[in-house]
């Protein structure tokens, strides 16, 4: 008679996606490239960082003539701690994820923070961006940001 | 330290690569299909409500709803009910076109099996050809449908019409 | 607008990794247990819907395996939605009132423990600005607890709502986490994400749940303390989480509204918090008092069968007006990061007219 154990084996699935992005997410992308951070204006004025192709709070299409420069510094609007980071993760470190709501927006964008400890975490810590060396225009062009402190 | 943009021009679009790894087990019916395999036998399940044997099972009757409990073993035999003769060149190819797949309902199953016919011209295979599997050496079988290499002519006069009608 | 009302509710125990079955012998009997149970044949009822998740097993269209549990021969009217079971029984709500059927079978499945099941929920966020960076599903959740004590609450008020899951949990033989722990228990433990500790989250489970509902004198016939569905909505917020107000829900707040949980009182609220603070901010949108019992099966904290842990609250409340212990009920399911979508679905004993 057959064995009774059942069988097990590894499934792997990949994808190899590539993603058009279009030209509101994509001047936001070619902007990272240049070291450059953009938000955009919604229609009621808030400047909402990453910028959005349509106003979430009313649907209305946003366009390029909208896009207002952003500093890339900012503040810290909520945060948690990544203690044992996983294989994906952008630092191989102990860091933190966080909304960092840059200086001239209105909303809080997530990244990652190399703040070193928990213990250095707070809600409203000023933080920089940190750049790449080697960037392709994507939202892991900045590295993560530090606090502004350690820039 | 060199501070390089990759590539010129607007951002069109961007890489966004995904890999999984999941542990992925077939069941309780399933495994002791592949396992059957392994030994040389190919095993099925009857459906207690309606009688039909499922093979490969997966522990369900499709029409019922109910566990298949019952393991019938099959001879092995069975019948071309629908095929297709593969002349197309794809990545990964393991054989040489123009091959034959098919659907064979088994004698003994109520539900076709999907395999490989050989020894046969592809010109020459047709529904309601008799035939058999061709088993891999038993000490390289493994608990999959490639324990079996193919199925391959028996010889015998077509089986009729009717005797598969209803799994066309 | 007909009245329907939940007939019957089945569900398997959930466990950490349901080792020899595979989804279709998990739900078989889950399946055939609430069709039994409703008094409608099988081949009756007008409509199956089920919720799943092909990125559960990694396998494209593993749902439609699940139809292997219902007998779908002859051929019958199914639906599917990627997404919890609850939003299947919403769809079979909005079938029924068309008026030609009037049962439908919803279920719904899962077993996150083939994956890894944190990192499968990334595949929900922002493919362009979040994803690329994979915050896990904790992490996400850790952003909102962060907010949430920084509003002015405490890690004791998420660790109560801990305690009192588990303690629930010993009275439900399907829940898997149960215990008695106190509050200075858990808040010894270490953190798993920041501000999270492993008692702020739901465990990962392998399960399964069916409801069979019915539509107005089919239910009276068949059950003599229907579960009537009185109101039902659901609505989902922006995508990105820095344009959200993460320590209220508003979408919580306006299905609760529309679905009219506060226009009688509630007894009975079952809802899918697989996080501590999640359960107090849902508390507050659907506006429950101190009078009402929250989650006394333990809630998603003490068994999330993902995909049918929604499902599941609405079975909680549902078999609870079966049994007399409830009159009328609350019970709400989410999806997406942080409270991001949420349907809220009442249940009452004198729904139908």
């Amino acid at each position: 008679m057959a064995g009774d154990e059942v069988l097990v084996a590894p499934n792997i699935l990949e994808y190899p996606y590539k993603r058009t992005v279009g030209p509101i997410i994509g001047r936001f992308l070619t902007g990272l490239r240049e070291r450059r951070i953009e938000g955009i204006r919604a229609t009621d004025g808030r400047v909402l960082c990453p910028p959005v192709e349509y106003d979430p709070a009313n649907g209305e299409s946003l366009t390029e003539d909208a896009f207002v420069p952003l500093a890339d510094t900012g503040t810290v609007t909520t945060w948690t701690w990544v203690g044992r980071p996983r294989e994906e993760h952008p630092l191989d470190h102990p860091f933190a994820f966080a909304l960092i709501q840059l200086d001239g927006a209105d909303t809080g964008m997530l990244h990652a923070v190399d703040a070193g400890e928990r213990s250095e975490m707070r809600t409203g810590m000023r933080v920089r961006a940190h750049w790449r060396d080697e960037r392709e225009g994507a939202i892991t062009d900045i590295c993560c940001f530090k606090p502004e402190q350690d820039a | 330290m060199s501070d390089a943009a990759v590539e010129e021009g607007p951002v069109r679009s961007i890489r966004t690569p995904q890999h999984f790894v999941y542990q992925y087990s077939p069941g309780q019916a399933t495994s002791r299909f592949l396992r059957g395999l392994e030994q040389g036998r190919i095993l099925g399940q009857r459906c207690p409500q309606c009688g039909k044997v499922y093979t490969p099972p997966r522990g369900a009757c499709a029409s019922d709803g109910v566990p298949t409990t019952d393991e019938v073993e099959l001879p092995g035999t069975g019948t071309v009910t629908t095929f297709c003769v593969v002349n197309v060149p794809f990545y990964g190819q393991k054989i040489e076109i123009p091959y034959v797949s098919a659907t064979v309902l088994l004698d003994g199953a109520d539900i076709g099996l999907f395999h490989l016919i050989q020894e046969v011209a592809a010109d020459k295979v047709h529904m309601g050809m008799r035939v058999e599997p061709v088993w891999v050496e038993p000490a390289d079988r493994t608990p999959s449908l490639e324990s079996i290499k193919y199925f391959r002519p028996t010889g015998e006069p077509d089986a009729p019409f009717d005797s598969y009608k209803e799994h066309v | 607008m007909r009245d329907v009302a939940v007939v019957s509710f089945a569900q398997m125990p959930s466990v950490r990794h349901e080792e020899s079955r595979n989804e279709v012998e998990m739900l078989m009997p889950v399946v055939a247990e609430a069709i039994e149970r409703s008094g409608i044949g099988r081949k009756e009822i007008g409509f199956t819907v089920s919720g799943s998740c092909d990125y559960l097993a990694g396998v494209p269209f593993a749902f439609v395996a699940g139809l292997d549990s219902v007998g779908a021969w002859p051929p019958i009217q199914e639906s599917h939605v990627e997404m919890d079971g609850a939003w299947a029984l919403y769809e079979a709500w909005v079938r029924l009132q068309y008026g030609d059927i009037d049962s439908a079978l919803v279920y719904a499945f899962g077993k996150a423990s083939m994956g890894d099941l944190p990192k499968v929920l990334t595949l929900q966020l922002d493919p362009y600005y979040v994803a690329p960076l994979w915050p896990d599903a904790l992490s996400m959740a850790g952003l909102q607890a962060r907010a949430f004590l920084d509003a002015g609450h405490t890690e004791a008020e998420m660790a109560e709502v801990a305690v009192r899951s588990r303690r629930s949990a010993k009275d439900n033989p399907n829940a898997q986490v149960r215990g008695d722990e106190t509050v200075d228990d858990l808040l010894g433990r270490p953190y798993v994400a920041a501000p999270l500790r492993a008692h702020d989250c739901a465990p990962i489970s392998d399960g399964a749940c069916a409801i069979v509902l019915a539509a107005g004198n089919v239910a009276r016939d068949v059950c003599d303390r229907p579960a009537w569905i009185t109101g039902i909505d659901h609505r989902i917020e922006a995508h990105g989480l820095g344009v959200r107000d993460l320590t209220t829900s508003a979408s919580t707040r306006t299905a609760g509204e529309r679905a009219g949980v506060g226009s009688k009182p509630i007894d009975v609220a079952e809802l899918y918090a697989p996080f501590t603070h999640q359960e107090l901010i849902l508390r507050d949108a659907l506006g429950l008092g101190d009078g009402v019992s929250v989650n006394p099966s333990g809630g998603a904290l003490a068994a999330n069968p993902f995909m049918a842990a929604g499902l599941a609250r609405i079975g909680e409340v549902a078999q609870r007006i079966h049994r007399g212990d409830a009159s009328r009920g609350v019970a709400h399911a989410t999806s997406g990061p942080a409270l991001q979508q949420n349907l809220v679905c009442v249940l009452d004993a004198e729904g139908g007219k």
